[in-house]
């Protein structure tokens, strides 16, 4: 066991970059996720990384695309609005096949909306921007996993030389709880033989990293098709490999919540209390947003009365289940409309869950 | 004695290094490449002196220079 | 044989770090000179297998086909920051350059030029400037002529509505973190001779640490101006140079902060 320490989840993030063994770091300041590139400004320097407060979010995922392009583990932290300022430059990444990872701790939307937390870069972020790629996206429910998920990330990241995005939300991010400090051990990864970083080592055979498949595909052997048809079989591994989830009393479950990230632990709740009242509900929490935890619902569309998604938008996630279950069933949603207030402070309540789930029983 | 060596397949027949030659040693020819354009030709050799403005001004860098000792 | 080859001086060949292929730009696009010099002075300075190219997205991009350094293609006007990226995450140690365009660097990439002189980021930037957007068919750019035409200048570009030409190499020079700044062009032999010399000491100020380093270079783009090869070259000398002046306008071994508030 590591050393114990109490930090929110925000924090946790660079403490899981530090034992990730990631050495750049580029941000900009944002709220719900400040706590982090302040963590990387004081504890950066002291261990002998870089640090940089980029002047802008366009710069610093370009940034973080420069570094990883030279071979380190490079990362940058964000939130909503700032996050689709990186879209551009995440679909270039992507298209260079260069390994980073990227932090959005969700705020609400649309535009500047809130600076509370929210769920609704759902899409954005299992999506991805323009062009035919997806980000791998990464979506933990506690500080603890939190901590491991970016350790987790870095590897994902080089194992398929993609960006791997981790989507917490300002809850997620400002909450405190103890951390076990260790480090995650993951299988070797292969050298990074494509980076940049001048070819005298390579008896001057240069390497040759683009964005452009269609344009300078060929430069580099490729044609535009054989260079997404190699994408493309990359997704199809991650999606045969790559699906984590966390299911709970599934076998005998009428009613099965499914709910990531800050929403899974008031789903969690509820879904204890239904339990104790002798109802038969379940809970999926999807830990991979995409690659889709979409077999493991698929298992059990024609088992359940209905599938309940909790999250904290009008409706996101919501249809992807939808698209798994495939009309097998009924799936409803608990989301954004119902918080207990109004405001951008309102929360999804474990009581509204609940309430949910008596009316669908 | 200079040599200067057209790679006529490089050639887009933009005829700087004709504009640029200050001896005249240099004029378009009629010959055509595989790409269509017409090269240049050198000439007037013995007025030559090897100053290499058509070689390091041709935006193609279908010229090489070559200066021999006389034998 | 021996003899012939002894007796025979090399004085003009396409540069070691130059590939042997063809260049892919237009007849008479003097961005191909631009990568000549910048292939003889990778050559002298011995640093091809040291460097890492960042090219913008333009026709002066086109710089990765003939190029032979690792290179890393950026997004329109973002090839500051990929270049800060590389620089910074192999901890400064190897020799990061980009190669941008007026409508890469002048428009949508201004921000990011910006602040990498701000951070006097250590990086050379080689900006080619030819007055237009050339790839995206000659459309005006930040660096278009009051009164030059182009395809969306139809007119001449009016300054009432769309301003004035802006002076990179000028403006670049007043920021504390450039080392070195300067203006040249390719229209003769002799101005070649001081680009080289000028893109050399820009590399050496990095190689020295000193800070940002910048060489605008003016390129005839012949395609936009609408005119033949020589008529551009003319037209640079006659219309560009009277509105962008050449010369060095920074030169400085250290770079230092005007003013350090202390004990804070
Ligand atoms: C974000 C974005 N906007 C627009 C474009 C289209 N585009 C490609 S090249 C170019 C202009 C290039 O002009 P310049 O930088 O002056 O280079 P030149 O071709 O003149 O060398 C534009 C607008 C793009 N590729 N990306
Ligand atoms: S300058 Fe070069 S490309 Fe142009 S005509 Fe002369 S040889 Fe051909
Ligand atoms: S080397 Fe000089 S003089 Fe000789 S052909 Fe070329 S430009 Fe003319
Ligand atoms: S359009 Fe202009 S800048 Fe582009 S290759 Fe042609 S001449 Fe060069
Ligand atoms: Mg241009």
């Amino acid at each position: 066991m590591g050393k114990k320490i109490l930090v929110s989840g925000n924090e946790a993030v660079g403490y899981g970059a530090i034992y990730a063994g990631c050495t750049h770091y580029f941000g900009y300041p944002i709220t719900p996720q400040n706590e982090v590139i302040e963590f990387f400004a004081r504890e950066f320097p002291k261990i002998g990384r870089s640090f940089l407060q980029a002047d802008s979010e366009v710069s610093s995922i370009n940034m973080v695309g420069g570094a990883a392009a030279a071979g380190v583990r490079a990362m940058t932290t964000t939130s909503s609005t700032a996050f689709s300022l990186m879209q551009e430059g995440l679909s270039a990444i992507a298209a260079m096949e260069v390994p980073c990872v990227v932090v959005d701790v969700q705020r609400g939307g649309p535009g500047a909306g809130s600076t509370q937390h929210a769920q609704m870069d759902y899409l954005l972020a299992t999506r991805g921007s323009h062009g035919d790629y997806f980000n791998m996206v990464l979506a933990p429910f506690s500080v603890q996993e939190t901590f491991e998920t970016i350790q987790l990330a870095f590897h994902l990241a080089d194992k398929y030389r993609h960006p791997v995005l981790v989507l917490t939300d300002g809850i997620m991010g400002q909450m405190e709880e103890s951390v076990d400090l260790k480090t995650v051990e993951f299988e070797p990864l292969p050298e990074k033989d494509w980076a940049v970083t001048g070819s005298r080592e390579r008896g001057l055979k240069r390497n040759f990293l683009h964005n452009s498949p269609g344009i300078l595909g060929f430069m580099t052997g490729d044609t535009y098709r054989s260079n997404l048809e190699r994408s493309y079989a990359k997704y199809k591994r991650m999606k045969d490999t790559e699906v984590r989830y966390q299911a709970k009393d599934l076998d005998d479950a009428e009613i099965i919540l499914i709910a990531y990230g800050s929403t899974a632990r008031v789903t969690a709740r509820a879904q204890y209390e239904a339990r104790a009242e002798g109802l038969k509900v379940g809970m999926i929490r999807p830990i991979t947003l995409w690659p889709f935890p979409t077999d493991i619902i698929k298992k059990y569309a024609e088992k359940v009365k209905g599938f309940i998604v909790v999250e904290d938008t009008m409706g996101q996630m919501v249809e992807d289940v939808k698209c798994v279950v495939a009309e097998k069933t009924e799936v409803h949603l608990v989301g954004f409309l119902d918080r207990h207030l109004p405001t951008s402070t309102g929360m999804i309540l474990p009581d509204v869950v609940l309430n949910r789930i008596k009316a669908v029983a | 004695m200079i040599e200067v060596v057209i790679n006529s397949e490089w050639c887009k027949g933009c005829g700087l290094c004709v504009h640029f030659c200050p001896k005249d040693c240099l004029s378009m020819g009629s010959e055509i490449n595989a790409k269509g354009y017409s090269y240049p030709v050198f000439g007037n050799e013995e007025e030559c002196n090897g100053c290499t403005a058509c070689g390091k001004l041709c935006p193609d860098l279908a010229i090489n220079i070559y200066r021999y000792k006389d034998i | 044989m021996m003899a012939e080859a002894d007796s025979r001086k090399v004085l003009c060949e396409p540069p070691k770090s130059r590939l042997p292929v063809e260049s892919p730009l237009c007849p008479g696009c003097q961005h191909g000179v631009i990568g000549r010099i910048l292939g003889e002075v990778i050559d002298e300075l011995g640093i091809q297998g040291d460097t890492i190219c960042i090219a913008g997205v333009g026709c002066h991009a086109m710089i990765l086909f003939t190029t032979n350094v690792d290179f890393l293609q950026a997004l329109h006007g973002r090839a500051p920051g990929i270049g800060t990226g590389v620089k910074r995450g192999l901890n400064g140690k190897k020799i990061v350059f980009t190669v941008q365009g007026d409508g890469d660097l002048a428009s949508i990439g201004m921000g990011d030029i910006i602040h990498a002189a701000i951070r006097g980021e250590k990086l050379t930037v080689i900006f080619c400037n030819n007055s237009a957007y050339g790839t995206t068919g000659g459309q005006m750019a930040p660096t278009t002529l009051v009164g030059q035409s182009t395809t969306t200048s139809p007119g001449g570009r009016q300054y009432e509505s769309a301003g004035f030409p802006v002076h990179i190499a000028e403006l670049l020079a007043t920021f504390p973190g450039v080392a070195y700044s300067a203006r040249c062009a390719v229209t003769s032999l002799a101005e070649y001779a001081k680009t080289k010399k000028a893109l050399k000491t820009a590399f050496q100020k990095q190689i020295d640490g000193v800070g940002l380093s910048i060489v605008e270079i003016l390129s005839a783009c012949p395609p936009s101006l609408k005119l033949n090869s020589v008529k551009a070259v003319e037209w640079i000398k006659e219309h560009m140079m009277a509105e962008f002046p050449l010369g060095e306008f920074k030169n400085v071994d250290e770079t230092l902060p005007a003013y350090i508030l202390k004990g804070s």
